[in-house]
């Protein structure tokens, strides 16, 4: 049956059981990883008084089977996950899967954003820069992307917020969107989505306010990163026999650059950006503590801080999972863009 | 139509490439170009399309049927390159987008040049395919360059030259990274192309082989100037410059005898 599949089509289905196979290596290593780390849940969680009685501890150690062997815990978490069950947050008191279903939303919203920004003025930047290599444009361009590969994030959001916010005044302070408008309730958990389609355009253009400053700094370092990146790989390709080969067929300059520089160009690039999703993530703890954002990065600082094992477990999940969707869809552009790797 | 190169003079980056070359190729007529390298015989078949490196400086003079090349506006150039003269480079293995189907390599320069369109493109490239003896041609549109060897994507480059049906081709180095087998046949096809379609050809070339056994002409190119030009029995039998000479001498006995035709 395979056989008769396109060639992409069966490239997907490689790439997917790949993945399937990943993730749950993944939950394998969260599960194993978050068992051997040093400290008691039980004291993390209980009073000093209550710590004191056997029978307490006994009793809470139960309730969360933490009482049964490791890989006894490790089979019902599995199972309860396929149910989706995440087991209960110790803190919140909650299912961790509905916690992270809160929180995952906005980190998704306000990473996706920042790595789109990136990705349209990283690499326009990284083609003005190689097309007028040595002019001005591109020693302007050099100083600022090392700006934005050397300034810390956390400083970035603390000036940005300062200056912008409380001088400047002319962007909206903390959280997603203007407390008095309310979130608009939706499928998606993605304010400017969610917004859109009930049709609420003052929520959409508060979301969209709230949304800038914070993706802005998070996407300046990747902006950085993703023009150097941009500038070198179409240098490289501007030097090849096919682009002089495509110059001498008469095609105008536009085709030339887009039909045959960049499509070579990206390929480099495209890696580099899905590895700079991943720092991107881990940036958002930071950002989102300085702009109040109620996302993933909180959640996980108070999870861990806490000894909260099923939440941090169910963190370590869905940030596993982003790496593994990320590298899933390098992997398809990939195949989309070079005919050399879908037809292997 | 011919095209005549007079005085070219090339610098780049304050070097003299090109010293004063005069070439002159005809209609129907096979124009070889031999030398060591280094010696500007590649630069003499990138000026005249203007694809010279950044920082390269150009005099003298090249007209295409009376029409001044050197100094023409870059929207009439383009019109020129790949319409009236078009190039088959060295390594088809690099001067083919890895990444674009052979049909679209083939068909996008006709629906700019020539304005046809998606089908009509497709049914000429189909027939320049098989024109240059590639099996399958229909089915050979959809491929890409890796999914060809070498000889068969030298083939192709020269399909994709011939698609706007240009009066000039410039060949530089066409068979040099081709295997000795497939060679002749790479030869062969455009010694027959030259013929039937009436092209004026510069064949670049530093296999005096392959010069004798397709060029009409022949020109000795050293250090940026052309020492030698003639009829290729004439060159190649009794040579009169003493360069010519040591380049012959430096083949083995037999391979101009092999080779002529």
């Amino acid at each position: 049956m395979a056989r008769t599949l396109p060639p992409l089509a069966r490239f997907l289905i490689r790439r997917v059981i790949t993945a399937i196979l990943l993730a749950w290596g993944i939950t394998l290593v969260t599960f194993v990883l978050t068992n051997l780390v040093p400290g008691d849940p039980v004291a993390a969680n209980l009073g000093q008084r209550a710590m004191n009685d056997p029978a307490i501890v006994a009793q809470w150690r139960a309730e969360h089977g933490l009482d049964k062997p490791l890989w006894e815990q490790y089979g019902l978490y599995l199972q309860g996950m396929l149910q989706g069950d995440l087991g209960t947050s110790q803190q919140s008191h909650r299912p961790v899967a509905q916690d992270l279903a809160e929180f995952v939303p906005a980190t998704l919203e306000l990473a996706g954003a920042a790595i789109l920004v990136s990705l349209v003025l990283g690499v326009a930047f990284g083609v003005l820069a190689a097309l007028r290599r040595d002019r001005l444009p591109d020693h302007v361009l050099r100083v600022l992307s090392l700006i934005g590969i050397s300034v810390p994030t956390f400083w970035l959001a603390l000036v940005a917020f300062y200056v912008f916010f409380y001088r400047l005044q002319i962007t909206p302070g903390s959280g997603r969107v203007d407390p008095a408008l309310g979130m608009a309730p939706g499928v998606t958990g993605l304010q400017t989505v969610d917004a859109l389609i009930a049709g609420r355009w003052d929520v959409f253009t508060s979301a969209v306010g709230h949304l800038i400053t914070p993706a802005l700094v998070l996407a300046l370092y990747t902006i950085g990163l993703l023009t150097r990146f941009t500038r070198s790989a179409v240098l490289e390709v501007l030097g090849q026999d096919y682009v002089r080969a495509a110059r001498a067929k008469g095609l105008p300059g536009r085709t030339v650059l887009f039909r045959y520089v960049l499509r070579s160009a990206l390929v480099p690039v495209i890696t580099v950006a899905g590895l700079a999703f991943g720092s991107l993530l881990s940036g958002t703890v930071l950002v989102e503590a300085i702009f109040a954002w109620p996302g993933i990065g909180q959640y996980a600082y108070k999870s861990a801080t806490t000894l909260d094992l099923p939440a941090v477990m169910g963190v370590g999940l869905v940030v596993g999972v982003v790496y593994l969707v990320i590298n899933l869809i390098v992997d398809v552009l990939y195949g989309v863009i070079d005919p050399r790797v879908r037809l292997q | 139509m011919t095209l005549d190169i007079t005085g070219l003079k090339v610098s780049i980056g304050g070097k003299d490439v090109l010293r004063g070359v005069d070439l002159r190729l005809q209609e129907g007529r096979v124009h070889g170009l031999a030398g060591e390298s280094g010696s500007g015989k590649t630069m003499t078949g990138l000026a005249v399309l203007g694809l010279l490196p950044h920082g390269s400086r150009t005099s003298g003079s090249v007209t295409l049927g009376g029409r001044e090349l050197l100094t023409m506006a870059p929207r009439e150039l383009n019109k020129i390159r790949g319409g009236e003269v078009a190039m088959v480079f060295q390594d088809p293995a690099t001067s083919l987008h890895p990444m674009l189907t052979i049909g679209k390599q083939i068909t996008e320069h006709m629906r700019h040049h020539l304005g046809l369109g998606k089908r009509e493109a497709r049914a000429r490239a189909v027939e320049l395919l098989g024109k240059v003896r590639i099996p399958g041609a229909e089915e050979a549109c959809g491929r890409y360059p890796h999914q060809f060897s070498g000889g068969m994507r030298q083939r192709v480059a020269i399909a994709v030259a011939l698609a706007c049906s240009p009066k000039v081709l410039i060949a530089d180095e066409p068979t040099t990274a081709l295997d000795v087998t497939v060679q002749a046949g790479v030869l062969r096809l455009l010694r027959g192309l030259c013929d039937e379609l009436g092209l004026a050809v510069l064949l670049v070339t530093h296999d005096l082989g392959v010069m004798s056994a397709v060029a009409d002409e022949v020109s000795v190119m050293r250090d940026g100037l052309v020492v030698e030009t003639g009829p290729r029995g004439r060159v190649l039998r009794e040579p009169s410059h003493p360069y010519t000479r040591s380049l012959l001498d430096s083949l083995p006995d037999a391979q101009i005898e092999e080779g002529g035709r």
